[in-house]
């Protein structure tokens, strides 16, 4: 019975633990796969994180401070976009430098909430949807769960329709493929890489606020932890389509929980803790070359700005 | 031929002029395509036939002059523009997404409805395939298709768009003489159907197989349009070339002596891991041509770069003057006597930003004389430089110019040089003479003949079928990374190579 419980405990926290991963993973992919690389995701994170506990410590409403949160990321993103999509600009160098700073601006901005907590009205909780939640193990991991949970489900499922399934998907598809056939169609392909970059942000922010707002019951520095890192690894792990990172998130989430949680039971914490990051560079390290990823099906056009070819 | 009975031209270009920075590209040209007419627009490569088309297709905007289509006078400021006016153009490069189906890449522009967008397209597609003969498999992805079948995607694309004006960009480089034939009967049903084609090319014999009326152009000028009937082959190459050209080149038999190159069961991978070149077999030798014919991506590049040391090998070997050269490094490779004349040449052939004299002892600056010690010695390298300018006729104002500004033609006599400067025993030509202008081209393949005289062995890898036909000793024709058979050039006919380029086997 105490193996049950363990289990159940394991995969309830490893959901949650995934949600941002899903989230922030779910809008990198549609920012790749319209040839835009983002490495500025933890950065995205960290400033959607505090914007949105910022926010519903003053107003006490934790949907605006997500509103707040999402809209901060998106914000960062066009910055990326500007840099690399107007600017023609180095992907990489912009990611990383958005990384940076909206780490640093999140660590000095937030210096002042350390160990401030939010108030119960202004957070997402957990909460049991009856009948549902009683039934044994999964009840508690699928249905007591806070909305955002719900709501990144839903979006996973959606927004694999929409790539897969619809016109626009495949208009975003093939930017990050061969904008020059995008082009020449008559489709700009700076309003669709723009509006991806910008989705990529969004749900970045998102996920930011999940970690501030549903969480963590108090602000702590370094609230993202490298967990924009291993969306980016999720994104790869995915092969960049949003079911699979639904399910590679939740995997990634339930090794980091088991971290937490096995710790109690006198395993190795600093190895545990690793693990998650341990997956990350393997993954990382795996995807980092070039035939590697032509060959686990990357974007073609991934990372490289599009310019019409003139003389 | 068929002229629809209203008389008014589809397009009429006006005193076109397009400057890029330092070239003329268009001086002042005037162009007009009827309905129910096959228009070819004939010059060399650089003449400013794709530059004229682009600008009626809105890549470029016009320097000076103006556009009318079907008698109105419009702007075209991108492809957007030209496509509402009903001009669709087929490109030299595909413009496909290679990982998806041939639906989806009209879905992304033409689908009207948001949700399952695939199936108006593939009920259009069979359309187009009653109409004119168009054979395309909605289904198939665009990475399974022959180089003819994705040009066939792309006048889909074109006719889902509702083009009445066609233009195609030199559309038979990259076709067997057979898909050439079945492209031509496509267009002539579409000429039926009353619409303007324009066909860009720099082969006579397509335009009296296709076409009507023929403007020919010539560094960015219009040299004339006539009638077909009214035209001779002479009087064309006259036109396009600015002086009478000579068709054949003189080639006495080889004598071919020791093989240079063996190459055993060679079996290499793709870009996309699968079997590029599957276990080839073959050896050149001494004082011979070996030419490669085939429709390009069947295997040759791979085949190439396994030979020079680019790209690994995974089973099979290649031997050179007897020596393993199985999987060594290029330079070990280039040290064993083989000069590689790479095709893209500003790519792989130069680096375009480095100078021409630093350009010219790329494979040889390690070593004295080049080599002083630690530092280079670039009085001796740019007296090379100046002896190469010299003796391959470069064009070029000194040593010290980049080499990217030097012409496709001088670019490659410099490649050329250099490689036959350190006297290999085995000269690997890729292309040697795509997109050069006439002159340059007959330098080379003199060139390639002399060095063969000079008991060379050369390898030719060409995707020019009269080039290969030309020049070759012997001819192995490849086909999905196989050679479909090897044969004499006065043995067999073109059409005979042509079928084997489609893969069927035929025994002389």
């Amino acid at each position: 019975m105490i193996e049950a419980k363990l289990v159940e405990n394991i995969l309830w926290i490893g959901l949650r633990s995934a949600t941002p991963l899903l989230l922030a993973a779910l809008g990198e992919i549609y920012a790749e796969r319209s040839g835009i690389l983002n490495l500025g995701v933890e950065g995205m994170m960290a400033v959607g994180a505090l914007s949105s506990f910022a926010t519903a410590l003053v107003t006490g409403n934790p949907w605006l401070g997500v509103l707040i949160g999402m809209l901060s990321g998106g914000l960062l993103a066009m910055i990326h976009g500007a840099i690399s999509i107007g600017l023609k600009g180095n992907q990489v160098v912009s990611g990383l430098a958005l990384t940076m700073f909206g780490l640093g601006l999140s660590s000095v901005l937030g210096r002042v909430y350390v160990g401030n907590q939010l108030p119960v009205e202004a957070r997402f909780l957990p909460k049991p949807v009856e009948p549902l939640s009683s039934i044994p193990v999964l009840g508690r991991v699928l249905f007591d769960q806070d909305p955002l949970f719900y709501i990144s489900l839903l979006l996973a499922l959606v927004m694999w329709f929409l790539l897969y399934r619809t016109k626009y998907g495949i208009i975003i598809r093939s930017t990050g493929e061969n904008p020059a056939a995008v082009d020449a169609m008559g489709i700009s392909v700076n309003r669709v890489r723009y509006l991806s970059t910008l989705i990529g942000g969004v749900l970045a922010g998102l996920a930011g606020a999940y970690l501030s707002v549903a969480y963590n019951p108090a602000w702590i520095e370094n609230m993202t932890a490298g967990r924009g890192w291993i969306a980016l690894a999720l994104v790869i792990f995915s092969l960049w389509d949003p079911i699979r990172a639904l399910l590679g998130s939740y995997l990634f989430g339930v090794v980091e929980a088991s971290g937490y949680t096995l710790q109690a039971y006198g395993y190795s914490q600093w190895l545990l803790n690793g693990l998650p990051y341990l997956l990350t560079i393997i993954i990382l390290t795996l995807g980092a070359t070039e035939s590697m990823r032509r060959r686990m099906g990357a974007p073609a056009a991934l990372g490289r700005p599009y310019e019409r070819e003139e003389r | 031929m068929t002229r629809a009975s209203n008389g008014e031209p589809l397009v009429r270009m006006e005193g076109i002029v397009k400057r890029f920075p330092g070239v003329l590209a268009n001086d002042h040209v005037d162009f007009e395509l009827l309905p129910g007419e096959i228009h070819a627009l004939l010059g060399e490569n650089g003449a400013g036939k794709t530059t004229l088309m682009n600008i009626l297709y809105g890549i470029y905007q016009p320097d000076e002059g103006q556009i009318f289509v079907k008698g109105r006078r419009v702007r075209i400021r991108s492809p957007r523009d030209a496509i509402r006016l009903g001009i669709g153009m087929v490109h030299q490069h595909f413009l496909l997404v290679d990982k998806h189906t041939v639906a989806e890449n009209l879905a992304m522009g033409y689908a009207k409805s948001f949700l399952n967008p695939l199936r108006e397209v593939k009920a259009r597609i069979r359309d187009f395939t009653e109409r004119y003969g168009i054979q395309v498999d909605p289904d198939a992805y665009i990475w399974q298709l022959s180089v003819g079948e994705q040009q066939k995607v792309e006048i889909v694309k074109a006719l889902y768009a509702g083009a009445d004006i066609l233009i195609l960009d030199e559309p038979t480089s990259v076709l067997t003489p057979q898909e050439a034939r079945d492209l031509f009967n496509v267009l002539r049903r579409m000429r039926e159907d009353g619409k303007g084609i324009v066909f860009i090319t720099h082969k006579l014999s397509e335009v009296f197989e296709v076409a009507d009326r023929v403007t020919v152009m010539r560094r960015g000028k219009v040299v004339g349009t006539l009638r077909v009937e009214e035209a001779t082959k002479e009087a064309l190459a006259r036109m396009m070339v600015g002086r009478d050209v000579v068709f054949e080149l003189e080639r006495t038999p080889g004598r071919p002596g020791e093989p240079v190159l063996e190459v055993r069961d060679l079996t290499v991978l793709g870009d996309r891991g699968r079997e590029a070149v599957r276990g080839v077999s073959f050896e050149v030798r001494e004082g011979e041509i070996f030419g490669i014919a085939g429709v390009a991506g069947n295997g040759q590049r791979e085949l190439v770069q396994a030979i020079v040391g680019l790209r690994r090998v995974k089973s099979g070997s290649v031997r050179v003057t007897g020596v393993d050269a199985t999987n060594r490094s290029p330079r070990e490779i280039a040290e064993l006597g083989v000069g590689h004349i790479p095709e893209e040449r500003l790519k792989f052939g130069i680096v375009p930003d480095m100078s021409v004299a630093e350009n010219s002892v790329l494979k040889s600056y390690y070593r004295p004389p080049y080599r002083k010690g630690l530092l280079l010695d670039y009085g001796e390298i740019r007296r090379t430089a100046e002896s190469l300018i010299n003796e391959y006729e470069i064009a070029v104002p000194s040593p010290d110019t980049r080499a990217r500004l030097l012409s496709g033609g001088n670019m490659q006599k410099l490649i050329v040089g250099r490689e036959i400067r350190r006297d290999p025993k085995l000269i690997v030509a890729s292309n040697p003479t795509f997109g050069l202008d006439v002159g340059a081209t007959e330098y080379i393949r003199k060139l390639l003949l002399r060095k063969r005289d000079e008991r060379k062995a050369i390898l030719l890898v060409s995707g020019d079928l009269d080039e290969v036909i030309q020049l070759s000793d012997r001819i192995a024709v490849m086909f999905e990374g196989r050679f479909v058979g090897i044969v004499r050039p006065e043995e067999v006919t073109r059409e005979e190579i042509g079928l084997m380029m489609s893969g069927s086997e035929v025994l002389p």
